[in-house]
């Protein structure tokens, strides 16, 4: 199979993004652009998309037993303490597998953030250490509010990878309609999609509606770990978004998961025969052989076999047309990652 | 819009009008980010509005560096959620005494539009997509009356707040549809810092005060009958507020 490149950096012209629509009930696909969703997409078809902003998750330090980066893995837990992964010295620009391993930090160990200033800088205490792996640690900050936020925002990065051609400013980090600061990652998927454009397909009939969901860490070079992302993230999903699906569901209209964060959202937020409003930390692994109760198809990046995410758009479409339609993809030029090129996984007609 | 609960960002509110609307709206009920340029006078009125009972935080930030806008909004929303309505009351006269246009920098006129119109562009663009998504929010502008008299003297100023009304109608025109509204308010002459700056010898007894101000925006803010988006206001017009 062909490789997909991975774009370096966004385009300059959103619409200029390339659609790739594979039909899984008709086993084909087909070459569309973003701007091609207008009609790709019906008049009551649901379209729900994750707004959570990015966190500046990637937080360069210093510990006792030398230099660290620290990457937060999603928001707090109800006890203040920031799940976030240790990496050793090094930065976005080595590639993540090629990354030297932390120093061994036990809890109680203190890491600086932040050169002392005005103030002693931002500190970090570890106060709690993965049993998946000791990289994934529990943060509890020396401050809160907006005195933490402001620090975050002063020192911290949106986590990036070496593929990229240079830093990110925030404002490639972050979808267009993007809201709480959520997400250790940006939700990708949404990244290509202009507020003109979603006023224009509400126009026309689609419906829009939001998630929350605290996407994780893609990537983290640590096997033990990797192999256990995603990790549990946190899902909001307002009532509003709650009866837009129950809508949907009655009218026989399609319901579209922006990303497969949403896709993740709203399947693990079917609880009790029904899809449940609120927040609700979720650890669902969706991979061939499950079967979507809330999401009819998706539109997401281009995935590749070996990543988790090739797992999850095996629920909705089989593997020799997932296959099939990457191959075309790499020979075609559509570019992967991030700032790259998407897919729309769905079908013409709901089975 | 009722104003409880709801995430308000306000600019320019270390003191006058932006102190008092940040007291104001979290009063009301609402979730306030105050920003400032300088962090110890704002951190004195938001601890001035906890003390009366609101949700105050505050955030410095110069709105005139493009770099500053997206880690504030980040910062704002982490702390309050995605933003209901946002105040762009921070504005700069320029270099003080005022002077007419001839004698001007042109560095100096660029700065004012930086602050004054670029720095509301920058923060409506990095709020308004949630807005539009999510189907509600208010901005409001706050305007001159140099926005639409020419004075000696007010000529970068004026032309600013004159370009913030047009940008604020522009939107409203862009995003009519949705659930968006965009509003300038002129808040009249005030005693406040900025006006003794500008007129060090007007006569503050004629001068509103800017609590009195905040509370007629307020209102109009919660006001059933809200005027068409792209409008422009008049405080001393509005009703006002026992």
């Amino acid at each position: 199979m062909s490789a997909l490149a991975p774009a370096a950096w966004p385009v300059a012209e959103a619409s200029l993004t390339r659609l790739l629509h594979v039909d899984p009930t008709r086993g084909t696909y087909r070459d569309a652009r973003i701007t091609d969703l207008e009609t790709l997409l019906r008049p009551g078809d649901l379209l729900v998309l994750n707004d959570a902003g990015t966190l500046p998750a990637s937080l360069p330090g210093w510990s006792r037993l030398g230099l660290i980066e620290a990457r937060l893995a999603g928001p707090p837990g109800g006890s203040g303490e920031w799940p976030a992964v240790l990496f050793g010295a090094g930065s976005w620009r080595d590639r993540t597998e090629d990354r030297r391993p932390p120093p061994e930090l036990g809890t109680g160990e203190r890491i600086q953030l932040e050169a002392p200033g005005p103030d002693r800088g931002l500190q970090a205490e570890i106060v709690s250490v993965s049993s998946v792996s000791p990289r994934l640690v529990g943060l509890r900050f020396d401050r809160e509010g907006s005195a933490l936020w402001s620090a975050l925002y002063r020192i911290g990065q949106p986590v990036q990878y070496s593929y990229l051609r240079a830093t990110l400013p925030f404002w490639h980090a972050q979808t267009a309609f993007a809201g709480r600061p959520l997400a250790a990652e940006m939700p990708s998927a949404g990244r290509p999609l202009r507020v003109s454009q979603l006023r224009g397909l509400r126009a026309r009939g689609v419906v829009l509606a939001v998630v929350t969901h605290a996407a994780g860490l893609s990537s983290t070079g640590d096997p033990a770990l990797d192999a256990a992302l995603p990790l549990p993230e946190l899902s909001l999903v307002p009532s509003e978004t709650v009866a837009a699906v129950e809508h949907a569901k009655a009218a026989g209209t399609r319901v579209v998961a922006g990303g497969t964060t949403v896709v993740r959202a709203l399947e693990g937020a079917w609880r009790d025969g029904g899809l449940q409003a609120g927040a609700a930390i979720t650890a669902l692994r969706i991979g061939p052989g499950f079967a979507p109760r809330v999401v009819s198809g998706l539109l997401t990046g281009l995935h590749a076999p070996g990543e988790s995410h090739f797992e999850l758009l095996q629920a909705f479409a089989p593997r020799s047309l997932l296959e099939a339609a990457l191959d075309h993809a790499a020979t075609s030029g559509y570019r992967g990652h991030e700032f790259g090129d998407l897919s729309l996984i769905l079908s013409e007609a709901l089975p | 819009m009722q104003l409880s609960g709801k995430a308000a960002l306000v600019t320019g509110a270390s003191r006058g009008l932006g102190a008092a609307l940040a007291g104001e709206l979290a009063l009301r009920g609402a979730r306030v980010i105050a920003v400032a340029r300088d962090a110890r006078p704002l951190e004195g009125e938001v601890a001035r509005i906890r003390g009366l009972g609101g949700e105050a935080h505050a955030l410095a930030a110069d709105q005139g560096d493009k770099d500053a806008v997206y880690p504030l909004v980040g910062a704002a929303t982490g702390l309050v959620g995605p933003i209901d309505l946002l105040v762009l009351n921070a504005s700069t006269l320029g270099p003080i005494p005022l002077r007419e246009l001839v004698d001007t920098e042109c560095e100096d006129f660029a700065r004012v539009l930086e602050v004054n119109l670029l720095g509301p562009f920058r923060l409506i663009k990095a709020v308004v997509g949630s807005m539009v998504l999510r189907g509600s929010g208010t901005v409001v502008g706050i305007s001159s009356d140099a926005a639409v008299n020419g004075y000696p003297g007010w000529g970068a100023y004026g032309v600013s707040k004159a370009a913030l009304d047009h940008l604020l109608r522009s939107w409203a025109a862009e995003l009519a549809a949705g659930g968006v509204r965009f509003l300038s308010v002129d808040p009249g002459e005030m005693d406040t810092r900025m006006h003794a700056e500008a007129m060090p010898d007007a006569d503050r007894g004629a001068l509103a005060r800017p609590e009195d101000v905040a509370r007629r925006i307020a209102s109009l803010l919660e006001a059933d009958a809200s005027p068409p988006s792209g409008a422009r206001l008049e405080a001393t017009a509005l009703e006002p507020v026992a």
